[in-house]
C-alpha cells in the first residue's frame, strides 16, 4: 500500500560472532546516500533477533554481514524464522566470505543475492534499489 | 501528500479498520504496518479514531539531548527497569532524514537490542523525513498505535540537534534532558532551549571527571537535577523515581491529551 | 607532456611529487634520523646484521576445525620449512565462548580453531615440541586464559616455562578500536594484560606477552598513518599501564613485539616500518629514559594485506601479495606472513598456503634482497615519507592525549569514526576510478574459472560439543569450582590472576566457563555508536 515517495526500509546488521563491520556500516551509509531508511542494529545479533528487530521496524528488506564462516546456519535459520512469522516478503541478501557453493545452495534456498568482499558498492545499492516494497 | 495515496487509502478502509482491530489485540505485525502506514499516507489518520484510546492509561516520556549524551542507553536502562516492574514499553527512537538525500541512518536501536527478544517491548526507529521539531511527522501517531496495542509506557528518543525541538512537549508528560559533562557549550546553548522544556535533566556518565562541575553549573538552572551512569545502570532507578513524583505532581493523562493540551 | 592524472597521491592520502632531490631533505641528518643499522633510532634495522644474520621467521597463521586438524596443518607446514606456528582460532574461543553454547552455533571451526579446554589445547600441540618452536598465537579478549592452558601443556609434559618462546597477540586496545572482539570493559582488560606481561617477565622470559597490533585497525580501513600512530599510542598505553603497576620498563619493554599490515603502496608501506621503529624508539626514550638498549627497539611480525585481496581473478591475490611481502622486508620486518589467493573465498587449501609461503621463501633465496640492511635508506622519496609518518602520527599523538588517553578516545568513538571515514574515502576513490583495483573496477572478466575451495568437515560441530559434554562429566567438579571461585576471589581484590587461571585450566574449567566467571567480577563493555 506504500506510495512511490516513500522511501525503502532496510534492517542492515552483523549476525554471528565476528566483529568486521567496516563493509556493513559503509553498505549501511551507502543505502543512507541512495535515499533509503536503513535500520542499524549492530554486531552479534541472533537470527531471531534480527527477524524481530525487521518486524518491529516493518523494514522491506534485511541485509545481512558474515565473515565468519558461519553463514549457511545462520542465514538458513533467518528464512526459517520469516516463514515461521509469515513474514517471507521481507526480502533477504547477504554478503561476507562465502564459497560458490553455498551461494548456489542459500539461494536455491530463498537468499536473495549475496555479495563478497570486494564486490562493488554501487552494484549492492542498485540490487536493493531493485526489490519491491513488501506488502 | 499525494492524491493517489488519499484515494487508495479510501479504498481501503474496511482493511484499515480490520487493522485497527488487530492492533488493539497487541498484534506486533499490525502495529508495524499501521505505523508504516500513517508514516507513508497522512489520510491514514483517519483510522486513529477506531483505535478507541480513551480508555486506556499511557504514560508518555520524552528524552532529548544532544547525540553522544546517551540518550539511547537512558533508554535502553529504562526499559529494563519498567520490564522489571511488568509494564509494556514502547520506544519510538527518531534520527536525522538527510535534506538531500531523503535517506537516513537509524542507529539507536543498536542500544536496545538485548530486548529484541522480549515481546512485551516493541522498539520503532523514525525518521524525520523532512519534519523540523525534533520527532518524525507521524511520532503522535506512532505514540497512539502503541498506546491502543496496550504499551502502557512509550519512551520517546528525540533527535537531539537542539534548540528547536519543541513537538516533544506536547507530546509527552515527562521530558527529561539528557546531558554529559564536558560539553560546555551545548550545555550553554541547551538552556535558552531544551533546559527550559525539561522537567528533569540528568547528567549522564557522572562518572567522567568533569561531572561535578556540569550538576552544580545546571542546578543553578533547573531544580529537577540527577546524576547517572547509564552504561552501568548507576542513577536509573532514582531517575524513575523522580519521573514518578513529577508524574503524581500533575496527575496522569493518555497520549492524546498531553499536558500543554 | 600533459601526465595521466591531475593528482598523484599515496594510499594514505599525501601528495606525491613528481620526483624526490636534495631540497626535500634539507635540514635532514642522516645521523640523527638514521643512525646505523641496530642503533638507534634503529631507522635502518634494530639488528647490526638484519637479514644477513638470520632471514625473517616465516610464519602462517594457521587453524581450523578441530585441534586434530589444526594439528595436521601445524605438521604440514613444518614439513615445507616453516619455522614458526601461527594458530587461528575460531569465533567462539576468540570470544571466550564454549562450544556448546547456543551463540557458537554454524561458527565452530569455521575461521580458525576450537578450543574450549586444555584437552583441546594438548591435541592441538600433540607431537609438537614446544621447547623448539615458537607459537604466536592470536587471540585477545580470552588471552591469559588460552595462554594459561599453553603453559598448562608444557608443564604437564615437563617442560621448563623459561624455554618457552613464543608471542600472544593479547592487545585488547585495538579490538575496541577496529576488531571488536573483546570481552570486558577496557580499564580491567588493560590488568589483565599487565597481569600477563608481568607473569611472563618472572616466570615465561622469553615470550612475547603482547603483540602490539596495528594489522587490524589497517584491515578495518585506516590509513598508514592510522595505523601507525594509534598502534604505537596503543603500545605507550600498555607500557604505562605496566610501570603504573610497579614493573620497571626495562623488565618488560624488551618483550613487547609489534605487528603490522604490509598494503599496496609499496614504497608508503616500507617508510611506515622505519617511521614506526624511529618513533618508538624516540617516544621510549623520551618518556621512560629506559637503561636497557633493548626497551626502545622495536621488533614486528607483518602480514601482507587481507582487505587488499579480491574474490575476482584469485591469482592475481599471489602477485599483490607478492609486492607486500617485498615491502615488509625492504622495511626490515622480523617475521612475515604471507595470505593465500584464495582467502577471500575461504580458508586456504593446502596448496594456496603452499604457494604463499613459497613466495616468501622465494623473495629470501632468490631476490637477493637481504644481501644489504635497510637497500633504500637515504633514497629522498622514502626518507621524505618516513617523515611524513612520523610527522602524522605525532600529530594523532597530541590529538590524543588531549583527549585523555585512548581508553577516553575510544569511548568517545574517536580513533573508529577515523577509521570509518578513511575507509569511506578510499571506496569513494575506488567507485571513481581514482583507484584501480584490477579485476574490480577495471580489466574486469565476466565470466571467470573458480579455483579449488577448502571445505571444512560438517561434524566439527557436533564433536566438539559431544567431547565437552564428556570432560563436564568425567571431571572433579567440585574441585574445579574451588579454582573458578579462588580466580574471581583474585580479579577482583586486583592480584594477578595467571597462577589462578593456570589452575583453574589444569582442573579443566573450560575456557566459557571461565570467562563468564570473569566477567561477573570484571563487567562487560559496551561500544560507542559510530555510525
Amino acid at each position: 500500500m506504500a506510495v512511490a515517495s516513500a522511501p525503502l526500509r532496510i534492517l542492515i546488521g552483523k549476525v554471528g560472532l565476528d566483529g568486521h563491520d567496516r563493509g556493513v556500516k559503509l553498505i549501511a551509509r551507502a543505502l543512507r546516500d541512495a535515499g533509503m531508511e536503513v535500520v542499524y542494529t549492530g554486531l552479534h545479533q541472533t537470527p531471531e533477533q534480527v527477524v524481530n528487530t525487521a518486524i518491529q521496524e516493518n523494514v522491506d528488506a534485511i541485509g545481512l554481514s558474515i565473515l565468519s564462516g558461519a553463514h549457511k546456519t545462520l542465514f538458513r535459520r533467518v528464512l526459517e524464522l520469516l516463514n515461521e512469522q509469515d513474514a517471507e516478503d521481507i526480502a533477504l541478501f547477504g554478503g561476507g566470505i562465502i564459497p560458490d557453493e553455498d551461494v548456489a545452495a542459500l539461494t536455491a534456498d530463498g537468499v536473495k543475492a549475496l555479495f563478497r568482499p570486494g564486490a562493488p558498492v554501487q552494484e549492492i545499492v542498485t540490487f536493493v534499489k531493485g526489490l519491491k516494497p513488501h506488502g | 501528500m499525494s492524491p493517489i495515496g488519499s484515494h487508495m487509502f479510501m479504498c481501503d478502509i474496511r482493511d484499515l479498520m480490520t487493522l485497527a482491530e488487530q492492533v488493539r489485540a497487541g498484534n506486533v505485525r499490525a502495529v508495524s504496518r499501521l505505523i508504516s502506514l500513517l508514516e507513508n499516507h497522512p489520510g491514514a489518520r483517519e483510522v486513529l479514531r477506531f483505535l478507541n484510546n480513551t480508555s486506556r492509561r499511557t504514560t508518555v516520556i520524552g528524552v532529548t539531548g544532544y547525540p553522544g549524551a546517551g540518550k539511547s542507553t537512558v533508554v535502553d536502562r529504562l526499559v529494563s527497569l519498567y520490564r522489571r516492574r511488568g509494564l509494556k514499553v514502547g520506544v519510538l527512537a527518531v534520527d536525522i532524514s538527510s535534506p538531500l538525500t531523503g535517506g537516513a541512518l537509524l542507529g539507536d536501536r543498536i542500544r536496545m537490542q538485548e530486548h529484541a527478544l522480549d515481546h512485551d517491548v516493541y522498539v520503532r526507529s523514525m525518521a524525520t523525513r523532512g519534519h523540523h521539531g525534533g520527532l518524525a511527522p507521524a511520532t503522535g501517531d506512532a505514540a497512539l498505535v502503541l498506546e491502543a496495542a496496550g504499551y502502557e509506557v512509550i519512551l520517546i528518543e528525540t533527535i537531539g540537534v537542539g534548540q528547536n525541538e519543541v513537538d516533544i512537549v506536547d507530546l509527552a508528560h515527562i521530558v527529561v534532558a539528557v546531558v554529559a559533562p564536558g560539553l560546555g557549550d551545548e550545555v550553554q546553548a541547551m538552556k535558552a532551549g531544551l533546559l527550559e522544556v525539561a522537567h528533569i535533566v540528568v547528567v549522564n556518565k557522572g562518572d567522567l571527571p568533569d561531572a561535578d562541575n556540569t550538576l552544580r553549573d545546571l542546578r543553578e538552572w533547573c531544580p529537577n537535577v540527577l546524576r547517572t551512569v547509564a552504561t552501568t545502570g548507576e542513577g536509573i532507578p532514582e531517575l524513575a523515581a523522580a519521573m514518578t513524583r513529577y508524574q503524581q505532581s500533575c496527575g496522569v493523562g493518555h497520549v492524546g491529551e498531553a499536558r500543554n493540551r | 607532456m600533459q601526465e595521466r592524472k591531475p593528482r598523484f597521491t599515496s594510499l594514505s592520502g599525501f601528495d606525491t611529487n613528481l620526483v624526490y632531490t636534495h631540497d626535500d631533505l634539507k635540514d635532514w641528518s642522516p645521523d640523527e634520523e638514521l643512525g646505523a643499522p641496530g642503533q638507534f633510532p634503529y631507522t635502518r634495522g634494530v639488528y647490526p646484521t638484519m637479514y644477513r644474520g638470520r632471514l625473517w621467521t616465516m610464519r602462517q597463521f594457521a587453524g581450523f576445525g578441530s585441534a586434530e586438524d589444526t594439528n595436521r596443518r601445524f605438521k604440514y607446514l613444518l614439513q615445507h620449512g616453516q619455522n614458526g606456528l601461527s594458530v587461528a582460532f575460531d569465533m567462539p574461543t576468540l570470544m571466550g565462548i564454549d562450544a556448546d553454547s547456543l551463540l557458537a552455533h554454524g561458527e565452530i571451526g569455521r575461521c580458525g580453531v576450537a578450543i574450549s579446554s586444555l584437552d583441546d589445547m594438548e591435541r592441538l600441540f600433540e607431537d609438537i615440541p614446544l621447547d623448539q618452536v615458537t607459537t604466536s598465537m592470536t587471540i585477545n579478549g580470552p588471552a591469559a586464559v588460552i595462554f594459561a592452558m599453553y603453559l598448562a601443556v608444557a608443564e604437564k609434559r615437563g617442560i621448563r616455562l623459561e624455554r618457552l618462546n613464543g608471542t600472544l597477540q593479547n592487545d585488547i586496545l585495538k579490538e575496541y578500536i577496529a576488531q571488536k572482539e573483546w570481552l570486558f570493559p577496557p580499564e580491567p582488560s588493560l590488568r589483565l594484560i599487565t597481569d600477563t606481561i608481568a607473569y611472563c617477565s618472572e616466570h615465561v622470559p622469553k615470550w612475547h606477552p603482547v603483540s602490539i597490533s596495528g594489522y587490524h585497525i589497517r584491515e578495518a580501513g585506516s590509513t598508514a598513518i592510522q595505523e601507525l600512530a594509534f598502534t604505537l599510542y596503543n603500545g605507550l598505553t600498555y607500557v604505562e599501564a605496566a610501570v603504573k603497576a610497579g614493573l620497571p620498563v626495562d623488565r618488560f619493554a624488551p618483550q613487547l613485539s609489534f605487528f603490522f599490515n604490509a598494503h599496496n603502496d609499496f614504497f608508503e608501506e616500507i617508510a611506515k616500518f622505519r617511521a614506526a621503529r624511529r618513533l618508538w624508539a624516540r617516544e621510549m626514550t623520551r618518556r621512560y629514559r629506559p637503561g636497557d638498549p633493548r626497551s626502545v627497539q622495536l621488533r614486528c611480525h607483518a602480514q601482507t594485506a587481507g582487505c587488499s585481496l579480491t574474490a575476482q581473478q584469485p591469482m592475481n591475490n599471489v602477485v599483490r601479495t607478492t609486492i607486500q611481502a617485498l615491502a615488509a622486508v625492504l622495511g626490515g620486518a622480523q617475521s612475515l606472513h604471507t595470505n593465500s589467493m584464495d582467502e577471500t573465498l575461504a580458508l586456504p587449501t593446502e596448496d594456496a598456503v603452499k604457494l604463499a609461503l613459497r613466495t616468501q621463501q622465494i623473495i629470501a633465496q632468490e631476490s637477493e634482497v637481504t644481501n644489504s640492511v635497510d637497500p633504500l635508506g637515504g633514497s629522498y622519496y622514502v626518507e621524505t615519507l618516513t617523515n611524513r609518518l612520523e610527522e602524522a602520527a605525532q600529530d594523532y599523538f597530541h590529538r590524543l592525549d588531549d583527549m585523555g588517553g585512548m581508553i577516553r578516545a575510544i569511548e568517545r568513538g574517536f580513533p573508529q569514526r577515523e577509521i570509518l571515514d578513511a575507509s569511506q574515502r578510499y571506496l569513494r576513490e575506488s567507485e571513481r576510478k581514482e583507484r584501480i583495483i584490477v579485476g574490480v573496477n577495471e580489466y574486469v572478466e565476466p565470466v571467470e574459472r573458480p579455483i579449488p575451495i577448502f571445505k571444512i568437515g560438517q561434524d566439527v560441530e557436533q564433536e566438539q560439543v559431544a567431547r565437552l559434554s564428556d570432560l563436564r562429566k568425567c571431571r572433579d567438579s567440585f574441585k574445579m569450582a574451588g579454582t573458578v571461585e579462588a580466580l574471581q576471589e583474585a580479579a577482583s581484590c586486583g592480584e594477578n590472576v595467571m597462577p589462578y587461571l593456570i589452575d583453574a585450566v589444569k582442573a579443566k574449567a573450560t575456557l566459557g566457563e571461565i570467562c563468564m566467571a570473569l566477567k561477573e567480577v570484571l563487567g562487560t563493555y559496551r561500544e560507542p555508536v559510530v555510525l
